[in-house]
């Protein structure tokens, strides 16, 4: 299925084919992938065709929106009424959501299929999805590859062509940098955009849920959808409704970006980005050159402690979010205890996997009486000047072009002993979640040995249509968000031809 | 800086996580890790610089105080461990 959710939407109210036919072609090509990618913990076939069923009645009333019919898949931190909830963890492994997401249940409202919940990092912990207790996720294009994280199960069934379109969570990255391992398009929206109830809580004041699609006009359809107010969220913006596609559905024109300034900080091309990506980048400069843009260099000196500031205040975060997990209300409490204290602390220690427990420990630490001021207070003050820096950059510029992620995949293991290295990834994402501005990764190339690179595009508060603008004008002269993973893509529709 | 041998033990107590002293060894290197990257921000001026806790400096939303949500005890508590009579049961905590 590499169809985008565009072309599958009009192909529904063209009836050529039914959301029934598009959605058994879903969880056929989910089930063949599973054994390969490990994208999901939990199918809803049952659930997927009742659903499409309700959609083929509703376009056949005309009584259908553009998403109407068209099969997701949710990251597994988002809550799905009746339907398992995980987080990719031991301590959820049976708990099965009492309530829908806000934008769960925004997508539902808007026709779509759920298709079932994808594999993740633990909590939503991670970089490579490797920390998930159901098992790494594969990157579709070389399956010893990780996918990135932590929204990797999202990323990689979208880039294998399983369904059409994803939700993600991105504290730090967590939609970009999968997106960009991939090779997809993945939108981490201004934070209060999208509404935060439902979403299993990582770091409040960081968590951002967004879409994955094949492309920009797709991420754009899909945020129409979950974006809006949520009373129930206190951090979720009442703003007026808009048209993210409004800016895309304007006519082409040989120089569509003019007027355009693009800032390019000289942090975002220093020492440490692959030479195939920092030339990937290079070449989608000049495109984007081509099309009218300008260039400008900015100065964002502040990104170099972002993630620093990002692994004292996430942590912090973390430490008292994941303090609701006792093994009283829910999940998982353990076998043996001797008294509640040894039964809170053997739960955790049974239901967490290592990289939380260190992140769980390292929150506690820098909350703790001597240390707050030192680290956690020291954080937030310097979060302050990294926002600074980017309000002021955006007066000279409307846009912040870079590679999403240093390098491209790494293989499965690479990392996986060295927590700082692998937080070093993040190193150009976590910026626009401290300082709760949209940003978005586009596909821009390839390395030598045949893995996507990601371009990252930021921008100010609110200007994701602008965002989505340029990325569109970008993919309406670039070939590379049409590339498919060659291996996988094979296998699938040998397993559909087979049926 | 680096975390005292019995720190490990300490900040995994505060947590209510248990770590035998096997794991604290490879736990301990792992945080030290942590705390030498954290430890770069010691460096930067934030003089007179208020701290940012939130992605946006808005207020938060309030509302009116009434009751919005329904009973729905049951349902929830069917995700529990144990329960008896409505209740969630924990071990004995008073003699």
């Amino acid at each position: 299925m590499m169809q985008t959710v565009a072309e599958l939407s009009a192909a529904l109210r063209a009836r050529t084919i039914s959301s029934a036919e598009i959605t058994q072609q879903s969880l056929a090509r989910v089930a063949a992938a599973q054994p390969v990618l490990n994208a999901f913990i939990t199918v809803d076939e049952a659930g997927a065709l009742a659903s499409a069923r309700a959609a083929d009645a509703a376009l056949a009333s005309g009584d259908s929106a553009t998403l109407t019919g068209i099969p997701i898949a949710h990251k597994d931190v988002l809550m799905t009424n009746g339907l398992r909830t995980t987080c990719g963890s031991r301590m959820l492994e049976h708990f099965v959501a009492p309530y829908d997401a806000h934008v769960v249940a925004r997508l539902r409202d808007a026709g779509t299929v759920l298709i079932g919940k994808t594999n993740m990092d633990e909590f939503a912990m991670g970089s490579s999805n490797e920390n998930s207790f159901f098992g790494p996720v594969r990157n579709p294009w070389n399956a010893a590859y990780v996918p990135g994280g932590s929204s990797g199960g999202s990323a990689t069934a979208v880039a294998a062509g399983l369904v059409p379109a994803a939700t993600g969570t991105d504290t730090g990255g967590s939609i970009r940098q999968p997106a960009a391992l991939t090779g997809i398009c993945g939108l981490k929206p201004t934070y209060g955009i999208c509404s935060r109830y439902g979403l299993v809580a990582f770091a409040s004041s960081l968590d951002t849920p967004g879409p994955f699609a094949r492309d920009a006009l797709d991420c754009a359809l899909m945020l129409n959808a979950m974006a809006g107010h949520d009373a129930r969220d206190a951090t979720s913006l009442d703003r007026p409704v808009e048209d993210y596609t409004r800016e895309l559905r304007a006519p082409s024109s040989a120089k569509p970006l003019a007027g355009l300034r693009i800032g390019l900080p000289a942090e975002y091309f220093g020492d440490g980005i692959d030479r195939s990506v920092a030339s990937a980048i290079a070449t989608a400069l000049d495109t984007l050159r081509a099309l009218g843009a300008t260039t400008v260099d900015v100065a964002l000196p502040g990104v170099a402690h972002s993630v620093p500031v990002y692994y004292v205040i996430a942590p912090a975060e973390a430490s008292s979010n994941l303090s609701r997990f006792d093994g009283v209300r829910y999940g998982h409490r353990a076998a043996r205890y001797d008294d509640i204290g040894s039964m809170y602390s053997r739960t955790r220690a049974e239901g967490f996997g290592a990289e939380v427990k260190r992140r769980i420990l390292v929150g506690t630490y820098v909350l703790s009486h001597g240390y707050y001021d030192a680290y956690y207070l020291k954080a937030q003050k310097v979060r302050r000047l990294i926002a600074q820096e980017f309000v002021d950059a955006y007066a000279q510029c409307d846009v912040i072009a870079g590679p999403t992620a240093p390098t491209a995949a790494f293989a499965i293991g690479a990392k996986a002993d060295d927590p700082v290295e692998m937080y070093l990834n993040d190193i150009f994402t976590v910026a626009a979640n401290l300082t709760g501005m949209p940003a978005l990764s586009i596909p821009c190339g390839f390395t030598p040995n045949g893995l996507p690179i990601g371009l990252q595009l930021q921008a100010s508060y609110f200007a994701e249509a602008r965002l989505l603008n340029v990325a569109h004008r970008f993919q309406q002269v670039t070939e590379w968000h049409r590339r498919t993973p060659p291996a996988i893509t094979a296998r699938a529709l040998a397993a559909e031809g087979a049926r | 800086m680096a975390l005292a041998p019995d720190a490990i033990i300490r900040l995994a107590r505060l947590a209510r996580i248990d770590i035998d002293r096997n794991e604290a060894r490879d736990v301990k290197k792992k945080l030290d890790a942590i705390l030498r990257l954290i430890d770069d921000l010691q460096a930067i001026d934030t003089a007179d610089i208020v701290p940012m806790s939130h992605a946006q400096d808005v207020m938060l939303a309030l509302r009116d105080d009434v009751v919005t949500e329904t009973d729905q005890h049951e349902r929830f508590q069917q995700e529990a461990p144990a329960v008896s009579g409505g209740l969630y049961l924990v071990p004995k905590v008073i003699e």
